[in-house]
């Protein structure tokens, strides 16, 4: 089976697993059934059907936006890796 | 939920965001996470990555920092506990990009940094329904 590497912070959601094992012969189909796994994930990693747009999936090196998205084809020894992106910002400026 | 950070470690933060004023800043916080207490024991400074015309009010590390830096903290038996970043002349509260762009069970600190200095420093952690942040008490130890 392919393997995901869970974030950190996610891994609260996985019993503390930092890998998990899952079925399915895309990326897609292994993210669903990740969060069939594990459902508290699913509010995290997806907004409705789509993947939040600061969670990135990895296969080694290449980030699946730039391979086929969630179509991309895995082998069943691939190992994935879910990658926030990090960012933040202020609201308002302050009155001086 | 309290969160622990040494005197030391504050000021580096504050220094650090002080630094790169009028911009944004911000970095990892290393540390240790129990029940209901997170010990930040390390910070990281991460470069800023969004675009330069944005950086006064926008912040954010690429995924390879991300990667890097979470395989760091597993081998030094530490794990990512949160992040930091500073608002520029604005207050220490999230914002609502803050939330849109949070994950839960992570400390976020954020630091105020008025005309240039850091002044104010606060903790904060997405509810599991990311509905909003909650605000967390804070030791300077």
């Amino acid at each position: 089976m392919a393997k995901i590497r869970i974030p950190t912070p996610l891994r609260a959601f996985t019993g503390g697993a930092a890998d998990i094992d899952v079925a399915g012969g895309t990326v897609g189909e292994a993210l669903n059934n990740l969060v069939e796994q594990h459902p508290e994930l699913r509010a995290h990693l997806f907004n409705e059907d789509e993947l939040r747009s600061f969670v990135n999936i990895f296969i080694g090196d290449e980030d699946i936006r730039f391979l086929q998205g969630l179509d991309t084809e895995i082998e069943a020894t691939e190992s994935l890796r879910i990658i926030p992106s990090i960012a933040g910002g202020r609201g308002q400026r302050m009155e001086n | 939920m309290l969160v622990k950070i040494s005197g030391e470690l504050r000021q580096r933060i504050f220094d650090q965001m002080e630094a790169t004023y009028p911009n944004e800043g911000g970095g990892f916080l290393l540390g240790e996470n129990e029940e209901n207490e997170v010990t930040v024991r390390d910070i990281i400074q991460v470069r800023n990555v969004f675009a330069v015309e944005e950086q006064h009010h926008r912040y954010a590390m690429t995924p390879q920092d991300w990667m890097r830096l979470e395989d760091q903290a597993d081998d030094l038996g530490l794990s990512l506990v949160g992040y930091y970043h500073s608002h520029p002349d604005s207050p220490a509260l999230p914002s609502e990009y803050d939330r849109e762009h949070a994950l839960p069970n992570f400390v976020y600190i954020i630091t105020s940094v008025a005309m240039g200095r850091a002044e104010d420093m606060r903790a904060w952690r997405l509810l599991a329904d990311r509905s909003r942040f909650d605000a967390l008490q804070l030791r300077i130890d």
